[in-house]
This record gives C-alpha cells, structure tokens and sequence, in this order.
C-alpha cells in the first residue's frame, strides 16, 4: 500500500472512531439532552475522564428513577481534547448542533474562560466542578466547586491554629489559578500580621519533573527557626516528582507540612504514599468521610466503573451536587428552558455527600463544608478538621484592592460585578 | 473539727496515692490514650512516658502503625498484630468488636517520635539510639534532659555519643532559666553540627535575654550561613549533573534517530514512556507472583523495555519511516501522529490515570557527604546514564553492526555497493534508537509520573539537547545535556524556575545562529551530502 493510500485509510479509521465517540444513542422517545464537556485525550484527560464517567453514571441512575419531566435524559459527550479553543468550538457544536439543556465540563480556568462567551452568545447553562480562583461570576455558568474562602483560607487558618505556622512557602504552578490564589493568599497572612519576609511566592513550569533545588530552598527557607509550612497549588503531573523529592530530601510532614490544594485520592493514586504520610490537603469533601450518602456514593461508583479500587473525589461530589440541583431546578421551573432554570437554581438545595445539604447561592456558587485531610500510607486522607458548618463561596475576594467591593447578585440585582461603592454594575 | 477532717483526708489521700503513683499515672495515660481528641491523645503520650509503664515502647510503637485501637464506650485499648488483637496493657485476647484504630495527626506524630526517642536512647542496637537522639534533637524538650543524661553516661558509641550531645544541647537552650555558660557551650555543640536544623535552632535565639548568648547565636548563624552558601555552589552543580544526567538519558535515543539517522522523530518521548510502562508491567507481575524479587524489578525491566521499545520502534520505521525518508516534514508529521496514536493506546489501555511505579530500596532515601545530602535515587540515575553513554558508544564504535550503521549513515551508497543490507542497517538502527529510549523510561518511571503524557515533557528538551550538542556526535550530547543541567540549576535559584528556562532558550538560540552545526560540528564530506 502506498503512503498516502495508508495516510487515508488510517484517516477515515480514525474519523470513525471519533464519530462512534460523539455519536448520541438513538431513542424513539423525546429524551432531554445534557452535554459532558470533559477533555478524554490529552494532558487534562488523567483528570477529566473520571467526571465523564461519574457524569454517566449520574444519567444512567435518573434514568432508572424515571428521567426528569418524565422524559429520558440523553447524554452527548463530546471529547475537548485538552485543546482550549476545541472547547469553545465543541460547546458550541453541543449547544447549536445537539441542543443539550445543560452542559456539565471544564477543568481548568483557561478551558472556563475560553467556553464563557459561547454559553453567553447561545445563553445555555454549564456547571463547572473544579476548586477555581474565584474573581468571576457569570449569569450562564453554576460554580460547584470551592471558591478560595472555602479552601484556601480555612487551610491557612488551619495551619495558623493547629501547626502554630508562622513562615510560609506559596508554591505554585505558572499559570491563574495559582498566582490569583497565592495574591489573595498573600493579602490574607499579611493582614493576619505575618511579615513580608516570612513569605516565600514561587512558581514553576506545568510538568516541572526536577524539585531538587526548589526542594532544598523550601528546606533552607524553612531553618529560620520558626514553624514553616508548603501552601501547594502545583497542578496535576508535577505533584508527583515535588513529593518524591520531599520524601528523598528527609523532609516530613512533622518538620515542615505541605498543604495541598489540587492533590486529591486521584492524583495519590499514583504513588507510593508512605513517605507523604502526614502531608494535607484542603477539600470540600474526601472519599475517607464516614456518611450513608458517601457510602452509597461509592459503592455506586465501584458498580458502575466493575473496579472496586476507583477512587472518589471532590470534583466528583460537586458534580454530584450541580446535576442533582439541576434536575430539581428543572423540575421546578417544570421546562428546561435556560433562562428559567437559571432563574429557578438560586436558592435550590441539595445533600451533599459528607452530611451537610448545599444551597446554590444568588452569586451562582454554593454552600460547602471545608475538611482538611492528612494523607495516610493507604491513598487516602484521614480529616483532622473541619470546618463548623457550611461556607457560602465567595465569587469575589475580600482580601484583593480590585474585588474587595464588587458582589455577585444574580437574584436581586442581576449582575455578576456590582459595585457596592459606586453602586453601579460593571466591576471596578 | 473542719481542719482535721482536711488534714486526714490529706494524709489519707498522700498515703494512698504515693505507692500507686506510677500506677495511676499509666491509668490516666492509657484511659486519654482511649479518645478521639488528638490533645487528649497528646497528654496521653506524655503521661506514658512519665510514668514508666513497661508495655510504653510496643504501645507507641502500635500507635505509630496505626494499630492501637479503642472502643469509645469503655475506654479500653487494644493492639492489633496481624489478625491477633490483644489488650494493651495486660496482653489478653480482646473481643474486637467495636474497636476502632486512635486517630493520629501530625501533632500527635511529632509527639510519638520525642516519646519514642526518650525510650529508645537506651536501646541496645546503636543505629536504634542514633534514631532516637536524632527525634529527641528534633523534639527540643526540656523534658527529655535527664533521660539524655542518663544516655550519655552509659554512651560509648562515638558517632551516638555526639549526636546525644547535640540533643542535650537542643533541650538545653530550650529550657528556660538554663545557666549562661552551659547555653553557650551549647550553642558551640549546636554550630558545630552545622546544618539547616542547627541553623534553626540558632536563629530561634535571636530574642534570647542575655546578650552574651544573643550574640554567641549571631556568630553561630553566620558561620554556618558562610559554609552553607560555600555548599550552595557544590549543592547545585551536583543537582546540574543530576539533570544533565537525566537530559542525558531522554535525548540519547534520540541522538542516534536524530543525530545519526537524520531522521525528526517526534514519537520519541513515546518510546521513553513505553519503557516506563514496560517497567510498571514488571512490577505489577513481581508484586503479584514473586515480591521478593521486588530490588530486582529495575534490572529485570532494563532489557523488556529495551525490547519493548526497540520492537516498537523497528515497525515504527518499517511500516511508515522508511516511506518518508529525505523528506523531513513528512516525517514530522507522521512521528507526531505516531505520538499521538500511543499516547492514546496507552491511555485506552491502561487508564489515564497515573500508575505507581515503586522504588527499589536501594535508591530510596539520602546520605550526606561533607552536608551535601544526596538521595541514592539521583545518583543511581548518574551512574546509569553513565553507562547507557559508555555502553551506546561501544555498541556503534566496537561492533560489526556499529561498523555498518556508520558506513551507511556517512555514505550510503557506497555501503549498499560493499554488500550491506542499508534498509536493514536503518530499520535496526532506529529500533536501537527507540531501545535506548525505552531503557531511559526505566529510569524516569523512578522520578517521573508514569502517564501517558510523559514522553511529552522530554521531547523538546531531548531536541535541544541534540541540536545543541551537534547533530550527529554522541559526545556532544554529553556535553550539551551536562552544560544545560548545570546551567540551568544555576540559573535557577536566581531567575526562578520560569524565567531561568527561558533564559536557556535565549541561549540556545542565539548560540545556534552563532554556530548552526552545534558545539561538536562534524567535519568532512559526509556533511555536505
């Protein structure tokens, strides 16, 4: 065969396999459309997939309770591909082309913002699970992950009472999240009276595999003869050389504690976690919680994937939470008409799976608990605090010049940036 | 009448609390231990080691293990060992219904490790003592003094004998009201230990009351700073010969696929990640069929990932290479595909999830020579990229296939006239190419994720380092990925990891326009082809 005989075959091969993919199930009944927007390929795949399938899996048991309005719920999943303007091109194919009701996807903050005008243009609803930096709210989009007051500032005070921190390490990763996290961070110590050269702010490249001298400046940094703490908001892959060099350089969790904000029972499961025992991190909800709800959860999630070594997460519960509050906004409002399920989501609640109940909030974030885990040698996380009830997330930051004074009302005000000083919507 | 009554209540309470003390003592420690509130916990551990009780060591031990349990109803503690639970302080069989294992947190760990410290300075095996004065330095409690110096007074182990000493130095400057002149001879003992720990401690003396032992701390600190920012320069050229080596081994492959066949092999970092697979499978099946043989899993996954890749490889430029080759884009565009295509086999097959790859013993931890710690992991690496060098050099420099694969990548022609199979020579030289790939997985499954995406992360490196070394000439990669490790670790700590990454790439392009053939140019003919 020639070269480009084969170059051809192979496409159309590939062409197939990509239809089979988006290709929808066929019904005779009217079903109602919901679109999963989460990366299958590429460097975001390692996260994303797990929230397609617990997506699925969601779908498949409303289906088993009759549907939503007494029609069979149809999921479209579409593959980003870790591409942040293919997430813009396929929210738009789900929107304009399958005429899904509601979209759950997204990972990271880039994905979100390249997605935004998409879901603003064609007025459609995404829900987007993942802890983010906060700053935003948007009338088409439901955050049901944390906002930075419900996971970065409860683990700081955590650090402050319980390990008597009072020298801290901000590493992070080079892109948003981080630095807006680490800038809202650094007010909130400053405030707290910790002193500027008590605060170490460093970034380095996604996929940074070689720690050895970031490793022994954390070492140095923390010789100064007062308790030192690790703020993490190293990203995915690079978490798992950081921490071996930790474990190789000595440093335990008893000297100096790393807190960790996107290291959860997924990303553990790829190392070996006895050297980690001890380290933190801060979610809104960790598979070790002892509830029914979480119980039946998981037991669910080990039938539906036949492994009973799957793991759960926090990106997982909130997408729990975020389509249970939609079929009941639908429910509600008695139609899926976007703008009357967005109307109707504020003020919605739902039993999260730690014990709790989740409310949607006028400003589109939600109620959540904060715990605050230590790593143990078997993957998961033992919760050694918590906060006392549930937090409302905050879409704009109290501790930032810029945000200080702008509130997200979609109820009241309609606006996602109201100025409380100059009484106007439209930021600062 | 009410005075007297006090007074024998008095007397009759001392009379009776005397003789037991120490057994009320542990009454109180084992019924806190008994809790799910980690300060009860904490005092509990405390009371242990105050009041002597025998069965101490094995209950903390227990507790470390995670295998102290309690049933909130009736306070009563157990230790579990293997499917045996037995109660903790008399040792009888416990019914294990409604146990539940103590928590333990961070705080609770801290205070396992002082207590455990205190109760194995006497401990007949010396590492054991070195151990334990070392949590006992760390712990800096006053408290601990009088156990150190009954250690001390029995010591006779050099090596455990000074560390002691530093610990009695540590608890020393943290007991308030101790005297002057013993503060500051143990300040002495504390600089002359010298490491960031001793640093600590010094630095935490800054608001001491007496200005004599303020200033002592001042010159212990910058005298150990002095040594320290001396050991910072020896510190990162190790850590850039540890990266160079690790340059070394991802772009060596491609050295040979790049360098010598001329070929732009995007699928590269695919091959890398094959090997680490290859080494995951291994372990995976050690761990199922023979743990034992687990230390050997790396040595056994050296030769499979070779062949794995090496295999993998030769289809590779079978069925789509040989096809494209004198034309570069193509190729490009084509091994790029490849990548594609095994990333997402890998990650169909094996989930995209990252998959734990274990380290043997030998290279986990670190040992210090003169303050420098260097984990055993990074130095095995150096040695290993060493010799994947050493032995790629004879295999194309002493063997009658490295003959044929040099003859025919400097003429090709006139190999094909003396009777060599040229399509075979290519095929096998890119699968050795691929080979050495895999193999360098091995290694990197030790430092690295092992995801599908982690041949990504090298492919543009191992580029720059070939291109930078000059195409074609293994010793040049040498060079060029011991002078990028070193360069770029001492950019590091200066510009940031970000900024000193870029600062390379500056230099990389500029050098290249300066000089397009790289640092080690070859000469003659064959080039000009």
């Amino acid at each position: 065969m020639t070269w480009k005989g084969w170059l051809s075959r192979a496409a159309v091969a590939g062409g197939l396999a990509l239809g089979t993919l988006a290709s929808t199930v066929a019904s005779a009944q009217e079903t109602i459309k919901v679109g999963i927007l989460h990366s299958l390929s590429g460097t975001m795949a390692i996260s994303e997939t797990t929230l397609k399938d617990v997506m699925l899996m969601l779908i498949e048991e409303q289906n088993k309770k009759g549907g939503v309005l007494g029609k069979k719920l149809e999921a479209v999943v579409v593959d980003p591909a870790s591409n942040w303007p293919l997430f813009a091109e396929k929210a738009r194919e789900l929107i304009a082309k399958d005429k899904v009701s509601a979209v759950f996807g997204c990972w990271t903050s880039v994905s979100r913002k390249s997605v935004l005008p998409v879901f603003k243009e064609l007025n459609s609803i995404l829900f987007y699970p993942v802890q983010y930096e906060g700053e935003e709210s948007e009338r088409n989009v439901f955050y049901t992950g944390a906002a930075p007051n419900q996971q970065a500032i409860p683990a700081v005070d955590y650090l402050m009472k319980e390990e008597k921190v009072e020298r801290w390490v901000l590493e992070g990763t080079d892109y948003v999240y981080p630095r807006t996290t680490n800038k809202i961070l650094e007010a909130y110590l400053k405030a707290k009276g910790v002193k500027p050269e008590d605060i170490s702010i460093n970034y380095t490249p996604f996929g940074q595999s070689d720690w050895q001298t970031r490793v022994a400046a954390i070492k140095s940094f923390g010789s100064a003869g007062k308790k030192t703490a690790v703020v993490s908001t190293i990203n995915g892959d690079a978490n798992v050389p950081f921490y071996k060099e930790l474990a190789n350089q000595g440093i335990k969790a008893t000297d100096i504690p790393v807190v960790a904000f996107s290291v959860g029972e997924e990303e553990l499961a790829g190392i070996d976690t006895k050297p980690l025992l001890g380290h933190l991190a801060a979610w809104n909800y960790f598979m070790s919680i002892d509830t029914p709800a979480n119980k039946a959860f998981i037991e669910k999630w080990h039938a539906y994937t036949k492994n009973p070594k799957r793991v759960t997460n926090d990106p997982m519960e909130a997408h729990y939470i975020g389509f249970n509050m939609w079929v009941k906004a639908v429910e509600k409002a008695g139609t899926t008409d976007p703008d009357k399920v967005i109307a109707t989501l504020p003020g919605i609640k739902q039993d999260n799976l730690t014990g709790g109940t989740s409310e949607m909030l006028a400003n589109h974030h939600i109620t959540k608990p904060v715990f605050i885990g230590e790593i143990k040698d078997n993957g998961q996380f033992d919760v050694v605090w918590k906060t006392d009830g549930l937090i409302p997330g905050e879409a704009w930051s109290k501790q930032l010049d810029g945000s200080k004074d702008l509130e997200a009302d979609w109820v009241k005000l309609n606006c996602g940036n109201y100025n409380t000083k100059t009484k106007k919507c439209g930021g600062a | 009448m009410r005075r007297c009554l006090v007074l024998l209540l008095v007397a009759w309470c001392t009379a009776w609390v005397l003789p037991a003390a120490a057994q009320t003592g542990a009454d109180t420690a084992y019924a806190r231990l008994a809790s799910d509130s980690y300060s009860d916990i904490e005092a509990g551990i405390a009371a242990l080691v105050v009041s002597g009780d025998p069965k101490a060591g094995p209950v903390l031990r227990a507790l470390t293990d995670n295998r102290l349990l309690y049933r909130p109803d009736d306070k009563a503690l157990a230790i579990k060992d293997g499917a045996t639970v037995t109660d903790a302080r008399t040792g009888a069989a416990v019914n294990p219904e409604g146990l539940k294992p103590v928590r333990v947190n961070n705080r609770v760990r801290r205070a396992i490790d002082a207590a455990l410290g205190t109760l194995n300075l006497l401990a007949p095996d010396a590492a054991t003592r070195r151990n334990a004065a070392d949590a006992v330095f760390k712990a800096r409690d006053a408290a601990a003094l009088p156990a150190l110096d009954a250690a001390l007074a029995r010591e006779t182990d050099a090596v455990v004998k000074r560390t002691m000493q530093e610990a009695r130095a540590a608890a020393l400057l943290a007991r308030p009201g101790a005297p002057e002149i013993e503060r500051l001879s143990a300040i002495d003992t504390i600089q002359a230990r010298g490491d960031s720990e001793a640093l600590a401690i010094l630095r935490g003396l800054s608001a001491d009351p007496a200005q004599s032992v303020r200033d002592a701390a001042a010159r212990g600190v910058s005298g150990i700073e002095t040594r320290q920012a001396l050991m910072a320069n020896v510190q990162n050229a190790w850590y850039g010969v540890s990266l160079g080596s690790v340059l070394l081994l991802a772009a060596i492959g491609l050295a040979i696929t790049f360098g010598v066949m001329g070929i732009i092999n995007m699928a590269h970092g695919e091959m890398v990640m094959l090997g680490a697979y290859t080494t995951y499978l291994v372990q995976e099946l050690i761990r199922q069929k023979a743990p034992f043989l687990f230390d050997w899993s790396l040595p056994i996954a050296i030769p499979l990932a070779f062949l794995a890749a090496g295999a993998v490889g030769i289809l590779i430029e079978r069925t789509v290479i040989r096809h494209l080759y004198g034309r570069p884009l193509e190729t490009l565009l084509a091994t790029w595909g490849i990548s594609l295509i095994l990333q997402q086999a890998v990650r169909s097959a094996f989930g995209p999830t990252n998959r734990e790859v274990g380290a043997p013993s030998y290279m986990s931890g670190a040992f210090e020579v003169f303050g420098l710690s260097i984990t055993w992991g990074r130095l095995w690496i150096v040695v290993f990229a060493m010799a994947v060098f050493v032995a790629l050099n004879l295999i194309l420099k002493a063997t009658s296939f490295g003959l044929k694969t040099r003859a025919v990548t400097q003429n090709r022609r006139m190999a094909a006239a003396m009777g060599i199979r040229t399509p075979w020579i290519d095929a096998f030289t890119f699968g050795l190419g691929s080979g050495i790939a895999g193999v360098a997985g091995v290694a990197l499954s030790q430092i690295d994720n092992v995801s599908p995406n982690l041949g990504q992360g090298y492919i543009i490196d191992s580029f720059l380092v070939v291109v930078f070394g000059g195409v074609g000439n293994l010793w040049g990669t040498l060079v060029a990925a011991l002078t990028l490790g070193v360069a770029n670790k001492f950019l590091e700590p200066y510009a940031g990891a970000v900024l000193g990454k870029i600062l390379l790439l500056v230099f990389i392009i500029l050098f290249i326009q300066k000089r397009p053939r790289g640092l080690f140019a070859l000469k003659g003919r064959a080039v000009e082809a």
